[in-house]
């Protein structure tokens, strides 16, 4: 992927657009890199309430009157990564834990009880053998119990990747977190994860390791300029789109939340600003699902539900351990969205939207 | 005429997708309400052992449920998901779908072809959901389908019968029925389709979708129903010319 040559794209389009000329883009079929720039671009509220109709009758097109939910599932936070907008950063001076294969199962039971049929396993950045161990142990548990099975890990080898699927993992979730390589050199101080280069083609080697499912996304708020961010986001999905045809892509927005004892200055990304995100790129990217999770408020969450999201977690706990036990460890970020289960189907209904919770039958 | 498909008499032409409903408690009013004799169901949305509701506690006993592979990326994961839709539902009709695109939702026909010439022996009952190809259409003939599901237009646009003179290629030269699946958005279209000559038509995101699911359902069957009719009269070509149904040079003939 030339990251350049769409970063000079970017660059040599990112000016507001006049309004008509934003209405005329919203009436092509399909739109253009450099129209998806202007979007992007623009503040008007009457377009984007006219490309909000837009992106609901597409994302109902493709994914029916449906959202996904899934649970994710921490697993252990010991990091060897130093980055700063993260609770589980190695500079954070918490207590570390990894859960062992007994606490693991009973997570999953506590999770399958309530009804999850899709698990996104998380730990911290571990590129130790014994963290690999564990999570491949992980994933052979959750194969038992759960339709679909992701990690969201440090990047690993195709090889490493490979027996995972083989175990039963179908989708891996990796973050760029940001596209623009200053600001990713400043925030990533310490580990693997300091090389951007290796972190970008990572997730190749999941998808020909043959996971049917990637992730990817940014923390908007890393960097300053955020629309260049999400605008890079969407040609990374784009560039997986065309070359891995067969595999099922999804993007992810996650704004940066506070943790205990964080001291990092980010950019605030407004609601406005993520709608826009959210409904400009549903425009752009038709059949590519759009997931917000739990990092979000209540009130937000349950608005974008019809203008282009189709996949949300529920009832998260960040901290690990936390779904079985009380008194559990460190939360990686604050969840905004404490509702239950229960409550959030029951909006996602009032939305007359249906409550799936898998797309996928175990093989 | 009645349809015999998988050697079951089937009423009704319209065969609904049940994977894009807001609630499941449609399905059964759907079903119902138009009377509908086949509906399809994701095996992928099917759940053996959830807490939660379950689709086929949905859908009423006496109903054909035709299992969807979808999601399947080969014939490999096709079949097995078939296999697996069989042990859930105990129905062996199996709507065969292989996606290698997930941007335009096209299916595989390679793949396609190679897992129906397993399903068949397996004992399925197979309808392929295929794009719009002859030679593949006969290819799976000889395999020994039960019909043929050519698309109308990519899945979910609404588009109707964009691919129309590929259809009509298909429903001209093979003996089997030919199901018209994916793309139709308006009940004009699933008209179209069976004055074409389609044996039935499913659909899926139109009704889905529709503010009003079980009317859309219902206003799509009674176009199937008069699609089928104004066929099985034998529908009028068009000409390039008026045709006086008063000749107007009778009398020359002594009329």
């Amino acid at each position: 992927m030339n990251l350049d040559e769409f970063v000079n794209l970017y660059e040599k389009h990112k000016k507001r657009p006049s309004k008509k000329d934003a209405i005329e883009i919203l009436t092509k079929d399909e739109i253009t890199e450099v129209d998806y720039i202007k979007l992007l671009n623009c503040y008007d509220l009457d377009v984007l309430e006219v490309a909000a109709r837009k992106a609901k009758d597409i994302t109902e097109r493709y994914f029916g009157k449906n959202i996904f939910l899934y649970a994710p599932l921490y697993i252990s936070n010991f990091c060897s990564s130093g980055c700063i907008y993260c609770g589980y950063s190695c500079f954070n001076k918490i207590k570390r834990k990894r859960l062992n294969i007994n606490e693991i199962e009973d997570e999953m039971k506590a999770l399958k009880k309530k009804g999850f049929q899709t698990i996104l396993i998380l730990t911290g950045e571990d590129n130790t053998k014994e963290g690999f161990n564990h999570l491949k142990d992980a994933v052979r548990f959750a194969r038992r119990y759960f339709s679909e099975v992701l990690i969201e890990t440090s990047p690993l080898t195709l090889e490493g990747y490979m027996e995972l699927v083989n175990e039963g993992l179908t989708g891996v979730t990796l973050y760029q977190e940001t596209y623009d390589l200053d600001t990713y050199k400043k925030v990533h101080l310490l580990g693997k994860k300091r090389d951007f280069k290796a972190r970008l083609c990572a997730i190749e080697r999941a998808i020909e390791a043959g996971v049917r499912e990637v992730n990817i996304g940014c923390l908007l708020g890393l960097c300053s300029d955020y629309l260049k961010d999400v605008f890079l986001l969407s040609m990374h999905a784009m560039y997986l789109l065309k070359k891995y045809s067969k595999v099922e892509l999804s993007i992810s927005f996650p704004r940066i939340r506070p943790f205990k004892g964080m001291k990092f200055n980010y950019t605030e990304v407004s609601d406005l600003e993520l709608v826009k995100f959210i409904v400009y790129t549903r425009l752009f990217l038709k059949s590519v699902g759009i997931n917000i999770s739990t990092r979000e408020r209540s009130d937000l969450r349950d608005n974008l539900i019809g203008l282009g999201v189709t996949k949300m977690s529920a009832e998260s706990k960040t901290s690990v351990g936390g779904y079985s036990k009380e008194g559990h460890s460190f939360e990686q970020f604050e969840v905004s969205d404490k509702r239950s289960l229960d409550e959030i189907i029951k909006v996602i209904r009032s939305k007359g939207y249906n409550a799936e919770f898998t797309n996928w039958v175990m093989i | 005429m009645c349809l015999v498909l998988g050697g079951k008499r089937i009423k009704s032409r319209l065969f609904v997708g049940t994977g894009k409903l807001p609630n499941y408690e449609l399905i059964k009013d759907i079903i119902k309400e138009a009377d509908i004799d086949v509906v399809t169901v994701a095996v992928r949305r099917v759940s053996k052992d959830s807490t939660r509701e379950n689709i086929l506690d949905y859908i009423p006993k006496d109903t054909i449920i035709m299992v969807n592979t979808s999601g399947a990326r080969d014939h490999k994961e096709a079949i097995k998901i078939a296999l697996i839709g069989r042990e859930l539902t105990n129905s062996n009709w199996v709507k065969v779908e292989i996606e290698a695109d997930t941007k335009y939702l096209l299916p595989d026909n390679e793949e396609t072809i190679k897992a129906c010439q397993v399903l068949v022996k397996e004992g399925f009952k197979v309808f392929p959901y295929i794009s719009p190809d002859l030679i593949v259409s006969k290819k799976l003939e000889d395999i020994g389908v039960c019909a043929v599901m050519p698309l109308g237009a990519p899945i979910g646009t609404n588009k109707g019968l964009v691919a129309k003179e590929l259809l009509k290629t298909i429903i001209n030269e093979i003996k089997i029925p030919v199901i018209v699946d994916a793309g139709i958005g308006r009940p004009s279209h699933a008209a179209e389709a069976m004055e074409l000559g389609a044996e039935a038509c499913l659909i899926n995101t139109a009704i889905a979708t529709a503010k009003d699911p079980i009317n859309m359902a219902k206003a799509f069957k009674m176009a199937i129903d008069a699609g089928r009719r104004a066929y099985e009269i034998g529908i009028l070509k068009e000409k390039e010319y008026a045709d006086a149904s008063s000749p107007l040079t009778g009398f020359l003939r002594g009329v």
